[in-house]
């Protein structure tokens, strides 16, 4: 069912049901995210694509639109809590994005940029979770972690469709474990799918390292930004 | 280190030939800029060099009282801008950045280093004792049969027991991300603020790495 809604003002038609963070991309309306793949459940997990819906701030990928919706993405309290939410991450993190595989490859970093960090406001507390190294194929740099869900959630096995990845304990004690039996299973191709749903540097593919020079790496080719827009105009 | 005593003299207290004074007083007149090193590799000060002949653009506006090029310990005059390599990993860091904050008016961290602890901060996810005993005693590049020693001497500032970003320190005004950034990024810093305009780094040039 067609429908209206608003976005900064701006009136939009689309469909009854659709996600609102594809919505307003739909429209070239950027919103930052983590943890939200298009076409997959939502997992609402990172906060960082907070907009104001009919008053109240929510998670945009959490949002189905309806009819006569207000949304408001592009104000400077609205920027400011997003930026503030990636300012979190790299606090409570280890993420030095010069020593990182992942670097010119993460959308960590890349959502930084585009949302204008150049530093935290928040103390950085270096926390110590030791690497995971015992799969064959994988390796897990847990300091790095965002506790966004996607390979919990989305890396399964394929025989039994059981979880691989999962988070254990909670608060500042939380991390992410992976069953090493399961990884062992798992067919090249799903452990690349693993690395590269992984929105920061914390699932490594082993053997594979710095594999595209600095000026050629993903976001340099074309920042996330555009790719969030452009994916939606093909 | 930083303070000239008995037996030494720091170069900041060396007395200087005095200048041309048509080439004094139109120094005077000018923006003056100022880089100081801490706990970094000196990678950020090699960037700013980098900024190569776009720097004589600037020269009729700025003069750079302190850089890698005139390595004195202390700026002698107040600076407009000043810019910080490295983060804090020592005593001396301290005193030399609190010593460069009372005498700049703007404080720029320049590098992941100053902005947030950078490689040096890696330290911080061990104890200090275990991090010394790693350099100096079970070193693989230790001395063969020497005595084991951790240099400790009144001379040798003493380290901190963490590495800080230099704001947890002092009052920095701007932050310029990336090891290093580019020469490109300092100029276009420095260029907008001596021209009164708002500092501003947009995606397109913003980089952590």
């Amino acid at each position: 069912m067609s429908i209206q809604i608003t976005i900064d003002g701006q009136p939009v038609v689309t469909e009854a049901g659709e996600n609102l963070v594809d919505v307003a991309a739909q429209n070239s309306v950027y919103i930052p995210t983590l943890c939200y793949l298009k076409g997959k459940p939502c997992l609402g997990t990172c906060r960082v694509c907070s907009v104001r819906v009919n008053g109240h701030i929510t998670a945009a990928c959490s949002v189905p639109v309806t009819e006569g919706m207000q949304v408001e993405v592009d104000t400077t309290e609205l920027a400011d809590m997003r930026k503030a939410l990636i300012e979190s991450l790299f606090s409570e993190g280890n993420h030095n994005c010069p020593s990182c595989e992942k670097s010119g490859r993460c959308e960590l970093q890349a959502t930084g940029y585009e949302v204008e960090m150049v530093v935290s406001r928040f103390p950085y507390r270096f926390p110590l979770r030791p690497r995971e190294v015992a799969a064959d194929h994988i390796w897990l740099e847990r300091d790095r972690c965002i506790f966004c869900q996607r390979c919990v959630e989305f890396i399964r096995d394929r025989q039994t469709d059981q979880k691989i990845f999962s988070i254990k304990g909670r608060g500042i004690t939380a991390q992410i474990e992976v069953n090493t039996e399961l990884a062992n299973r798992m067919p090249p191709e799903q452990v690349r799918e693993a690395a590269d749903i992984c929105p920061v540097g914390c699932i490594i593919e082993k053997g594979v390292g710095f594999n595209d020079p600095i000026g050629r790496r993903k976001f340099e080719l074309q920042s996330v930004r555009e790719r969030a827009l452009g994916e939606e105009e093909s | 280190m930083s303070k000239s005593g008995k037996n030494q003299t720091c170069s900041h207290d060396l007395p200087a030939t005095q200048l041309n004074p048509a080439l004094q007083a139109a120094r005077d007149n000018k923006i003056k800029v100022a880089m100081i090193g801490l706990c970094g590799c000196w990678g950020c000060t090699l960037s700013m060099l980098d900024m190569d002949e776009a720097l004589l653009g600037l020269l009729d506006k700025v003069t750079i009282l302190r850089s890698s090029l005139t390595d004195i310990k202390r700026i002698r005059e107040r600076c407009a801008i000043g810019f910080v390599e490295g983060g804090i990993a020592n005593e001396e860091n301290i005193e030399t950045l609190k010593e460069f904050r009372e005498n700049c008016d703007i404080l720029i961290s320049v590098g992941a280093c100053a902005v947030w602890g950078g490689v040096p901060a890696m330290r911080n996810e061990v104890e200090l004792s275990d991090c010394l005993r790693e350099a100096y005693v079970d070193s693989v590049t230790a001395v063969p049969d020497a005595i084991p020693t951790i240099p400790y001497h009144e001379d040798i500032p003493r380290i901190t027991t963490r590495v800080y970003p230099c704001h947890e320190v002092v009052k920095m005004d701007y932050f310029i991300p990336g090891c290093p950034p580019d020469g490109a990024t300092i100029l276009k810093v420095l260029d907008d603020l001596i021209n009164g305009r708002e500092f501003d780094l947009p995606a397109s040039i913003n980089r952590y790495d």
